[in-house]
């Protein structure tokens, strides 16, 4: 006689019916990323939304080059380059309508810029003189953020916010392939959907997160399947498709606009650059890998599609390059003036008023001051 | 004055009265945290807010201390005041991140752009019988971050007016809220709440000639009961309720020292790098030529927070302070 035999007529009661709150299907994510150019879906694709996506690439490119020859000049602390990414940081910034905001990690000064943020203010965290260089809420875009993740709750509660004082505004929060690790991105997410907030959480998977590569961030299937965990839905697409990123973001703003909560959009793209200036990506990764991915490039495939249908010659292609150095070269222009710092300003902005131990050692900086000042005035030690 | 009844209170209402008056007076202020709907928050603190204002303005959160804290920021940033709880001190840990990088320090960042008033309510403290993880004193945690306020009230009074001035701080304050008083009454009229005290402020609890005992949150009673008893022995102390850790009062604490001549900080938290160092630092500094004898820590022990069967031997009593006055030289004075 078995155990089980011997106890007898016992039977457990049944538990009751259970019911999956959200159906997973529609959520989940297609097994392909999304692609326009190329395909047949491009037909269909604004002419002109496409030529401003180009001229916009352009520039970005020539931004990515210009801040990594500032660095070498010693002009930025460090620039993490976005070359190769072109695509996912101008449709972020082209998605959003005046009211809604923007949330960048570190990686995004380009997004920032395509928002309409002065292109040397966007820089100064990455040159020195302060955290912030732009007003936040002239444009709506929140601080670079540094930390991994930690943005995507602020701009989960800023659209929640918005809600509950009845406002029309969507936020797009931006994040990498490493960040979707982090303890935050989980909660982020996790608070978003509970609360149908509007935000749109834009994952641009690059491949590495400094030297790690995807494979060993994650086991997931992939980023966009996370979203179906929350109850949201996963997008996957093409990153180097600028067409098709900014269609998926498109539909994803518009969706969140509608009330119908957020979505998780994994973009999938390659950082062609190293980490930033400071990292060696020979230890991490082989030319053959980059140079597969220069192939997907996506000003090459914006191009190629808007030449093959004739709506941009060699004089359009010259103009968009003129016009990105321009741009380039008033970005030299001014970030080869020394910023103008005043040492006070370390007491003047920790609190609304300083505190009475700030204003004692805002005396002493002071009185420091005066003293180099003299020093100066008179004979060097 | 009031012709209403002054009735004892205790300490929870006046926090939630503190709550109740913000709400009703500014529509930007909103609740949230694990509990505070529905239940009314484990320490009743909450009670009838969402009731009364909605669930919208009072939340239930899900359980996640850095996304409590980190959508409080973005709220914030749209012109909104949460006001957060973090239900117990160590579970306030996960949200340290927010708390650190952003919460303390993003008006700086953006260089007085994006103030963020947010409060952050933290029940903290030992002695009613919590097990692990429900006891820590952090304190020192919070000091040591610049951008925060830190303030702690000892008596129901305070309790309403220290919380109304959090709320309406432009800054992010932290609340740090003695478990143990929770239910400490006081003659306090509610029909008529004491006005909002501005943050930095310390008081002379009790005045006194011998020593100082500079103290404050759930230490301050217990330093009322040990300068009681120190009249046996002749002493006569003065207790200084700190109120608030940031800003320090310095001013208040330093009048009193130069008139005692010799001081005692009582604490629940560590002594090593805990707030009595920065204290008695301070004091040593400024009133050296004042000072009788060294400045004295009596705080808890350096230890992990001990289960609650021993948490009588770690936690800072009448015997351990008066032991401490008893070692203030004062041979010295004859």
């Amino acid at each position: 006689m078995t155990v089980m035999e011997q106890r007898g007529a016992y039977k457990p009661t049944p538990p009751p019916a259970w019911q999956p709150r959200t159906d997973p299907a529609p959520l989940l994510p297609d097994a392909e990323p999304y692609r326009v150019l190329g395909t047949e879906a491009a037909a269909k694709a604004d002419p002109e939304l496409l030529r401003t996506l180009y001229a916009q690439l352009v520039k970005g490119r020539r931004y990515n080059a210009q801040a990594t020859a500032l660095t070498k000049q010693g002009r930025l602390a460090v620039y993490p380059s976005t070359t190769g990414q072109e695509a996912c940081e101008v449709a972020a910034a082209l998605v959003l309508e005046e009211q809604d905001w923007l949330f960048p990690s570190y990686r995004d000064t380009l997004a920032v810029v395509a928002r309409g943020v002065d292109p040397v203010e966007a820089l100064t965290l990455l040159r020195g003189d302060w955290h912030t260089g732009y007003d936040p809420y002239e444009h709506r875009v929140a601080p670079l953020c540094t930390p991994l993740a930690t943005q995507l709750p602020h701009a989960v509660g800023l659209a929640h916010a918005a809600r509950l004082k009845g406002d029309d505004v969507v936020a797009l929060a931006m994040v990498g392939d490493g960040g979707t690790s982090e303890g935050d991105f989980h909660e982020a997410l996790n608070f978003a959907a509970v609360w149908q907030a509007p935000v749109v959480f834009l994952v641009q998977n690059n491949g590495f997160a400094i030297s790690v590569p995807l494979a060993k961030q994650t086991a997931a299937p992939s980023l966009a399947h996370k979203a179906v965990g929350y109850g949201m839905p996963g997008r996957l697409v093409d990153g180097n498709d600028a067409a098709a990123v900014h269609e998926v973001l498109s539909d994803a703003v518009r969706h969140a606009r509608a009330g119908g909560g957020p979505t998780l959009v994994e973009a999938i793209t390659y950082r062609v650059d190293a980490h930033t200036n400071a990292d060696d990506a020979t230890r991490y990764r082989g030319d053959a890998e980059v140079e597969t991915w220069r192939e997907h490039d996506p000003i090459r495939l914006l191009e190629r599609e808007l030449t093959g249908r004739g709506l941009l010659d060699e004089a359009g292609i010259e103009a968009a390059r003129q016009d990105a150095e321009t741009m380039a070269a008033a970005l030299r222009e001014h970030m080869n003036q020394d910023p103008a710092l005043d040492p006070m300003d370390l007491f003047t902005h920790v609190y609304a008023e300083p505190t009475p131990q700030l204003r004692e050692q805002r005396d002493q900086l002071r009185a420091e001051l005066e003293a180099e000042a003299d020093t100066e005035g008179g004979t060097h030690r | 004055m009031s012709t209403v009844a002054v009735k004892p209170a205790t300490m929870a209402q006046a926090f939630t009265r503190a709550l109740r008056d913000a709400m009703a007076a500014d529509p930007a202020v909103h609740v949230m945290g694990e509990d505070v709907g529905t239940l009314g928050g484990v320490f009743r603190v909450t009670d009838g807010l969402a009731e009364e204002f909605g669930e919208d303005r009072c939340t239930d959160t899900p359980l996640a201390e850095a996304g409590i804290l980190g959508t409080a920021v973005g709220m914030a940033m749209y012109g909104l005041r949460p006001v957060v709880e973090m239900q117990f001190d160590a579970f306030a840990y996960p949200a340290f991140e927010q708390l650190i990088s952003h919460v303390a320090r993003t008006r700086n960042r953006t260089r007085g752009r994006m103030p963020l008033p947010i409060t952050i309510r933290v029940p903290y403290g030992g002695g009613i019988g919590g097990v692990e993880h429900h006891s820590d004193s952090s304190e020192a945690y919070y000091m040591a971050t610049p951008g925060l306020h830190v303030v702690t009230p000892a008596t129901v009074a305070d309790a309403y007016g220290l919380l109304r001035a959090a709320i309406a701080s432009d800054d992010p304050v932290v609340v740090l809220e003695p478990k143990r008083l929770y239910w400490s009454k006081d003659s306090w009229n509610p029909e008529e709440p004491t006005p909002v005290e501005p943050i930095g402020r310390a008081v002379v609890r009790r005045p006194g000639r011998s020593a100082t005992l500079i103290t404050y949150g759930p230490s301050v009673p217990v330093c009322m009961e040990a300068a009681e008893a120190a009249r046996a022995e002749g002493w006569d102390l003065e207790v200084v309720d700190l109120r608030s850790l940031v800003p320090f009062d310095d001013e208040t604490v330093c009048a009193s020292v130069r008139r005692t001549g010799r001081a005692v900080v009582v604490h629940e938290s560590g002594s090593f790098g805990g707030p009595g160092g920065e204290i008695a630092s301070r004091v040593t500094e400024r009133c050296f030529h004042h000072l009788e004898a060294p400045v004295l820590r009596v705080a808890g022990f350096d230890v992990p927070y001990p289960p609650p069967m021993l948490e009588r031997h770690h936690l800072p009593g009448v015997d351990r302070i008066l032991d401490a006055v008893g070692r203030l030289q004062w041979e010295a004075e004859s």
